[in-house]
């Protein structure tokens, strides 16, 4: 598969404030993700991670270094609508990226301002609602949906622009556990139907064991890039940098240090029962 | 609490007046504002009536949402009538008693003034009510559009309107907290006398400020990334259509007004 | 002894209107002195409207909350001390900051008491050393502040005010591991110098689990649980069934127990589930015929 996003050592430092030097908050960052894959990239507050997520869609140009996606130089200014519409981005607080008091209106937003004609739009504005699962809501107000609904809202208004990958910074930070899995799954399903390449920016470890790839931010640099098993299986590396790994992960890492055996990659809380049962078994029948 | 104030007061039916093209219920208002002050005579003024209570009856809107709408006003009415009636010369004295007089005249403009400002609040909430703010805003952008070409920000105008109305809901919600985490830590909000009361409100009205311009600029952020850039170019999901209905609720309401007119 | 109780306490919104609902539903309960409780619920459940009768911001629609034996209610006018003695923090109370100075947000609450400066000043220090913010920080405006050190202002604001009983709705929301690691040991600082009844609110199970002597899981307006926290654990599979989540380590032992292996106790910490399986361990090896 071919890579769609095209990160080549990336710096970045907000302007300086008077009297005060600029904080570098990307240091050299290159990474490349390929076609269809989800990516999550964890990183603690601070870590540069929703900085570099901005750097996707042009939203900030790199000091130094170069972002493409899908061939399309993030510092193009002649193609910016075309970058943008490849890659969507979609925010933390869902109540802040909604523009419109009609949910079918708010997802169409991105579309009327392409100057999608009427019937196409229509039709788009209709799947893309359909596939998030809030078609019946569409003549709603989104301030009676729930925090996770409106999410909902705001990935069909990016998907409703049939876009290549999507962007998601922290979106389900300020949900409940409901919220989480809706949002979650949605996105989810976006990969595995539309092939759509997800990046999603998080600290919640669970939702970063369920995606391909893990990718960790630390003070600006990549620290890890693997699988999720090959990066939370590094327990203490992931500790020392303020954030967690999956408690089945942790618990067979303790018990590990106990001096039991069981395997380094355990990540969810099946293959840690399964490992736990095998302990009990295979000694019972020695 | 806040959240039972309605904002926008949209009365949400099927009825024809709900379903007409709001380009032409705003147009149709226009003509029934005119079509109130034209006349001068009772007579006018019962055909103003008429109008705006068959309106009304259409509308399938309770009666007693258009008592709600005049009814704020009265104190206000009834203030211009009484300096009417007292200021008015003349015409027949009715009644006097030292310096004031009350005419046959003062007493015809008073009860004039208070009719014709009820009807023209009743006839105008009719609009307000059958029409949601979105469609409203929608149909004012477009009844205003040829103004682009005199460089007048009718779009710009539009989407402020849009975005306002989107967020009234979420401020409202959020100073319903802001007030709730103020009152918590002892702040006097309902009590209290009116300084300590003044004090209060800078607690409420800074962060309610700030957090105005935190979403505002991130909703700026969300707004780019979906290729927002002002008015050119743009195509719209919501499609006006004027039907036969429409052009007749226009014709018939010019009637009014060339009746009025004939009878000034 | 009870600090706090409910008596059939009821709560109904929008009364008399197409959109009336029942919030909080004859609920009576009793939180003693000193106790740290855990409270979930998932989003309209009626946690959040029951915690704000415990300051007095919601008046019931019937039943009765006490403090210290007496209704909060008796004497109307008294309503705002007892907001000083149950103190309310709200989720993300970052966004009620207004004052110019740290200092002068966190001394909000206590001088609306009507403290004398002194008072005010010791309260404001003393609170800040608990929840971790430098004393160089209290002449910055806490809106240069980050995310993180916004909320621990926020939080020393109510705090200073020694409330008798400390409520926090969701002090971690949206904050990553370290930030909610490092409020969660601050508030503990706070308990163990104090020894004021902390309730905690919030929806992850594995934050609570950790420090909390009972848990209290609202459901539909109703108490579905209240109980120490290994009960409440011991019932996880009923409150995975009403839509909460369980930590992780909970899962596991729950899927052990489907596969018939029992390890005699709740596992909801990773440290106790390493406990059993160790003990378990040892007891087999122990007990085995070499």
């Amino acid at each position: 598969m071919k890579n769609i996003i095209e990160i080549e050592k990336l710096h970045f430092s907000y302007p300086a404030e008077e009297g005060k030097e600029a904080a570098e908050v990307l240091k050299g960052i290159s990474l490349s993700i390929r076609e269809g894959e989800f990516v999550a990239v964890l990183g603690h507050n601070g870590s540069g991670k929703s900085t570099l997520a901005k750097h996707i869609n042009a939203i900030l140009l790199p000091t130094e270094g170069r972002v493409t996606v899908d061939g399309i130089d993030t510092a193009d200014e002649d193609r910016l609508f075309d970058l943008r519409q490849r890659a969507g981005m979609v925010f933390q607080n869902p109540d802040n990226q909604i523009v419109s008091s009609v949910v079918e209106e708010d997802v169409a937003f991105a579309l009327e301002n392409l100057g999608v004609p009427y019937e196409e739009m229509r039709r788009r504005v209709d799947d893309a609602l359909k596939a998030v699962g809030m078609y019946e809501y569409r003549l709603h107000s989104p301030s009676q949906l729930s925090g996770g609904q409106k999410q909902r809202i705001a990935i069909a208004g990016i998907i409703a622009m049939q876009p290549k990958c999507i962007i998601l910074d922290e979106p389900t930070a300020m949900l409940d556990p409901q919220g989480r899995r809706e949002v979650l799954a949605t996105v989810q399903r976006m990969n595995r139907e539309q092939g759509i390449t997800v990046v999603l920016i998080t600290h919640y470890m669970d939702e970063a064991a369920q995606c391909d790839r893990v990718v960790v931010i630390d003070k600006g640099s990549v620290l890890m890039d693997g699988t999720p098993r090959e990066v939370f299986s590094q327990v203490e590396r992931i500790k020392a940098i303020g954030l967690d790994v999956p408690q089945a992960t942790e618990l067979a890492h303790e018990l590990r240090k106990a001096g039991i055996e069981l395997p380094e990659d355990i990540l969810t809380a099946e293959e840690c029962a399964d490992a736990i049962e095998a302990l009990f078994t295979k000694k019972g029948s020695n | 609490m806040l959240k039972d104030i309605t904002i926008g007061q949209y009365f949400p039916g099927e009825s024809i007046i709900h379903r007409l093209d709001p380009r032409f219920k705003i147009v149709i208002t226009l003509i029934y504002i005119v079509m109130l002050f034209t006349g001068g005579t009772p007579l006018c003024l019962c055909i103003g009536a008429l109008y705006t209570f068959i309106a009304i009856a259409l509308s399938g809107v309770p009666l007693k949402m258009f008592w709600r709408s005049v009814r704020p006003l009265l104190p206000f009415l009834v203030i211009t009538a009484v300096i009417n009636l007292m200021l008015v010369r003349s015409g027949d004295v009715l009644w006097s008693w030292k310096a004031i007089k009350i005419t046959e005249d003062g007493l015809n403009i008073s009860a004039f003034m208070i009719v014709r400002i009820s009807l023209l609040v009743m006839g105008t909430s009719i609009l307000t009510y059958t029409t949601s703010p979105v469609t409203l805003t929608d149909a004012i952008e477009r009844l205003l559009s040829p103004l682009k070409k005199l460089h007048f920000p009718v779009h710009e105008l539009a989407m402020m309107m849009t975005i306002a109305l989107r967020f009234i809901p979420t401020l409202i919600e959020e100073t319903d907290k802001i007030i709730s985490a103020q009152k918590a830590r002892g702040a006097e909000i309902d009590t209290g006398s009116f300084m300590t009361r003044a004090k209060s409100l800078v607690s409420i009205l800074v962060p309610l400020f700030v957090s105005a311009f935190r979403r505002a600029d991130e909703l700026a952020t969300a707004m780019e990334c979906r290729c927002y850039h002002g008015g050119e170019g743009r195509t719209r999901l919501r499609q006006l259509k004027s039907a036969p209905r429409d052009y007749i609720a226009l014709l018939y309401t010019i009637g009014f007004l060339a009746a009025v007119i004939w009878f000034k | 002894m009870a600090i706090l109780e409910t008596q059939e306490l009821t709560y109904t919104y929008s009364r008399g209107t197409p959109f009336e609902k029942t919030a909080v539903d004859h609920v009576s309960l009793s939180i003693n002195e000193g106790e740290i409780i855990g409270v979930m619920g998932h989003t309209g459940s009626g946690k959040s409207t029951l915690i704000q009768h415990f300051n007095g911001l919601l008046q019931p629609t019937s039943g009765k909350v006490l403090l210290d034996g007496r209704d909060i209610w008796e004497n109307k006018r008294k309503i705002r001390d007892v907001r000083f003695q149950v103190g309310l923090v709200f989720q993300y109370p970052e966004y009620q900051i207004f004052e110019e100075t740290v200092f002068r947000d966190i001394a909000f609450g206590p001088k609306n008491m009507g403290l004398d400066e002194a008072e005010i000043k010791r309260r404001v220090l003393e609170t800040a050393n608990d929840i971790g913010l430098p004393e160089e920080l209290m002449e910055h405006s806490p809106f240069e502040l980050s995310g993180g050190q916004k909320r621990r202002v926020a939080i020393a604001g109510v705090m200073a005010m020694e409330p008798k009983v400390l409520i926090l709705d969701e002090p971690t929301a949206g904050l990553d591991p370290a930030g909610r690691d490092l409020i969660l040991e601050h508030i503990r600082a706070y308990h163990r110098r104090t020894k004021n009844t902390i309730l905690i609110v919030s929806h992850s199970m594995e934050d609570i689990a950790a420090f909390a002597d009972r848990i209290l899981v609202m459901n539909r307006g109703s108490v579905f649980c209240f109980d120490r926290t290994d009960k409440v654990f011991s019932r996880a599979e009923e409150i995975a069934g009403i839509g909460l989540d369980v930590p992780q380590v909970t899962k596991v032992f729950m899927e052990l127990k489907r596969r018939g292996m029992d390890f005699g106790g709740e596992a909801y910490t990773v440290d106790c589930a390493k406990e059993l399986i160790l003990r378990r361990i040892r007891e087999r090896n122990g007990s085995a015929p070499c």
